[in-house]
């Protein structure tokens, strides 16, 4: 598909058509707390922020929100349960600026979410499908960053529906998708010269981001050497089992199913919400039991999916699109590029099937 | 980096160490990004080697120690050591068991507002860290196209909000303490902090109340960096019967804070662990500042001052107050 370019000076005609039909999001900063990037609803005369590293939170709230009620339900006159459908809301969305690590997050999380026919979650898909993504590619990766190495990168196309790269005072727009080129129609076609600019920042940004992490050992260790190391005893230490690093990754996506009635069990709703693998509630089951009761193991268990399931089950894809966000926000300072590292390290063994 | 500290605390965990005083020594090494530290437990003398000091230990090491049945060194500054006494009074920590490192502390620095004076610029080295409370420190880094920069910010002006405030900076009760003291408060009104909540009427409160904690996200990462927080089971995480929803409602989330803040009443040594560990930057301190002066002006209490004292909260006296029952 033909680029296209937008002088920034038109992107305030740009924006007001583009929200004919979407409700236009992009990052800003936050008004409470002055380092903190969030998604806000892009309002008319404002312009968009083009130097950020990223938002503190990812946009898959858009897709998958934290909460988000299912259905609702109340008991019929004959006794019986009715229930009673979430009409799905039309209005489209779209987010503007997002940055290329976001898209194949979400890009990731519809590979989970919409499996094969069985699993088709009519939740998720419903919003992917009314969610367009206009992307920035990253000029400028943040130290944290390593989504060079992630199946990544900071001009990574995957997910996204067109890619801006900011030239300076110009944009570059390539159009990804059909949605894409129908957002960028009308707009003057890029010169050749301005395509080779793009390609040669890209070139550069690239070959700024340092290696940083290995996983050849890793991928060749077997599941129970990696589950075993020594190593977990020690990173956990310092883990306070919170939240964060789950609630800020782009790829995390484990729910909790909830019912909520009213005090006469009359009425009630089923919600969904975000869980954590961090959390010791989260594998508690009915009987008391608990298979991963100790924190070593909940902490072992979300490195262990991002860089070692889910590898092994979906063909060398990782569940991490190296965003950076749990490095910065950490309480702790957990540093999952650490992690991976001694995951990958040669390190002498437990014995195999060692009860947690 | 904190120089004269960062080598006396190795130092001394070194001994305790090599003389099998204790069995490991809690203590901060260095982050893997700028502006942070991260906690580790060493347990042979060579370990110690690792520890650091900065002006960004912003968690709380007794939270580490917190439960622990061997014998361990805790790094403390002033309200870290004041939480292991209280640790020590709520028997999750033997006094025996406990050795405490202390560390004169001239102020953590926040670093959500070293990050805003510097928004949209990469920070990628912390280059000087003075040792002086109004000293300077120096970030800067580059950028992909190699132009890079120094920035000199003024301590005073990025201090953690706790810190400008605080009444102890002096390690209470330590077994050990590593350098000279310091002033023993930072000269900030402590009771001001709450000063705002007296002016306002109940709906105000509440108003601002909500406002303040509308961004959270329940990780409770305020929870599980705080000392004062060991329940087993924390009350939100019980699920028969499930006290608290789990949804975003705000009451849900209202219920969370409201009842952890009464929770600690008495016991917080406004240590700030739990804002620096947001994620969503929230001032839990606007909740916990009117309590502790409820606590200091009802009760004249400092929490963790001794480690035998009963925080007011946890007994009763027939001359106890009763005008907040109202």
């Amino acid at each position: 598909m033909q680029h296209r370019i937008l002088s920034k000076d038109s992107l305030a005609a740009f924006l007001e058509g583009l929200r004919k039909e979407h409700v236009v999001y992009a990052p800003k900063r936050d008004k409470k707390v002055p380092n903190k990037m969030v998604w806000k609803i892009l309002e008319p005369g404002e312009s968009p922020l083009f130097e950020f590293a990223n938002t503190d939170m990812s946009p898959k709230d858009f897709v998958f929100p934290q909460s988000e009620c299912l259905m609702r339900f109340r008991t019929g006159e004959d006794g019986t349960s009715v229930l009673k459908p979430i009409e799905p809301e039309p209005r489209k969305t779209l987010l503007f600026n997002v940055r290329p690590c976001d898209g194949k997050g979400l890009s990731f999380m519809d590979m989970i979410f919409c499996q094969d026919e069985q699993t088709n979650d009519v939740y998720w898909r419903d919003k992917r499908e009314r969610t367009l993504m206009v992307g920035l590619a990253c000029n400028n990766p943040c130290p944290s960053c390593f989504c060079h190495e992630a199946n990544c990168g900071p001009h990574s196309e995957t997910g996204l529906d067109v890619l801006m790269t900011d030239l300076g005072t110009r944009l570059l727009l390539k159009p990804l998708t059909d949605r894409g080129a129908t957002l960028v129609d009308g707009l003057p076609e890029a010169a050749p010269g301005d395509v080779d600019r793009a390609e040669e920042l890209k070139g550069t940004v690239e070959a700024s981001m340092k290696p940083v992490i290995r996983t050849e050992h890793l991928e060749a260790r077997s599941l129970m050497d990696a589950y075993n190391l020594p190593y977990w005893d020690r990173v956990c230490e310092a883990c306070i089992n919170c939240g964060t690093c789950t609630f800020v990754c782009p790829t995390c996506h484990c729910f909790d199913i909830q019912d909520e009635t009213t005090p006469d069990g009359e009425e009630g709703r089923r919600v969904r919400n975000w869980d954590f693998c961090m959390s010791p509630l989260f594998t508690l089951h009915t009987s008391g039991h608990n298979p991963r009761g100790k924190k070593m193991a909940r902490v072992r268990q979300r490195f262990m999916h991002k860089y070692k399931y889910i590898p092994m089950k979906r063909n060398g894809e990782v569940g991490c699109v190296g965003c950076g966000r749990c490095v910065r926000l950490c309480p702790v300072n957990i540093d999952i590029r650490d992690v991976i590292n001694a995951m990958n390290a040669p390190a002498e063994a437990k014995p195999e099937g060692q009860e947690v | 980096m904190m120089k004269t500290r960062t080598e006396a605390i190795r130092a001394a965990a070194r001994t305790l160490l090599e003389e099998g005083r204790v069995d490991a020594v809690i203590g901060y090494v260095q982050g893997t990004i700028p502006l942070r530290a991260q906690p580790f437990v060493a347990y042979t003398p060579e370990e110690c080697d690792r520890f650091i000091w900065s002006s960004f230990c912003g968690g709380n090491l007794a939270s580490i120690a917190s439960g622990r049945t061997d014998r361990v060194a805790v790094v403390a500054q002033g309200c870290v050591s004041r939480n292991l006494n209280g640790l020590v009074h709520e028997n999750r920590i033997q006094r025996e068991n406990l050795y405490i490192i202390g560390v004169p502390c001239i102020g953590m620095l926040d670093q959500r507002k070293v990050e805003a004076k510097l928004f949209g610029r990469n920070i990628e080295f912390l280059k000087r860290d003075p040792e002086e409370d109004l000293g300077e420190i120096v970030v800067g880094g580059c950028n992909a196209m190699g132009e890079c920069y120094e920035e000199v910010i003024k301590r005073r002006d990025v201090k953690r909000d706790n810190c400008y405030t605080c009444m102890h900076r002096n390690p209470v009760g330590a077994d050990t303490v590593v350098v000279e003291p310091v002033s023993e408060t930072a000269g900030g009104d402590i009771n001001a902090v709450a000063t705002p909540w007296m002016r306002f009427d109940a709906d105000r409160r509440w108003e601002e109340f909500a406002k303040n904690f509308e961004d959270c996200i329940r990780c409770y990462a305020c929870r599980d960096v705080c000392p004062l927080c060991y329940c087993t089971t924390c009350f939100v995480d019980e699920s028969n019967p499930q006290w608290c929803g789990k949804t975003q409602d705000s009451a849900d989330v209202q219920t969370f804070h409201i009842l952890r803040a009464f929770h600690c009443a008495g016991r917080c040594t406004d240590c700030g662990a739990c804002e620096s560990a947001c994620p969503q930057g929230i001032k839990m301190r606007r909740l916990t500042s009117m309590l502790e002066k409820d606590v200091r002006t009802l009760w004249g209490h400092e929490p963790g001052m001794d480690s035998t004292t009963k925080p007011p909260l946890s007994t009763y006296r027939p001359d106890d107050p009763e005008d907040h029952f109202k």
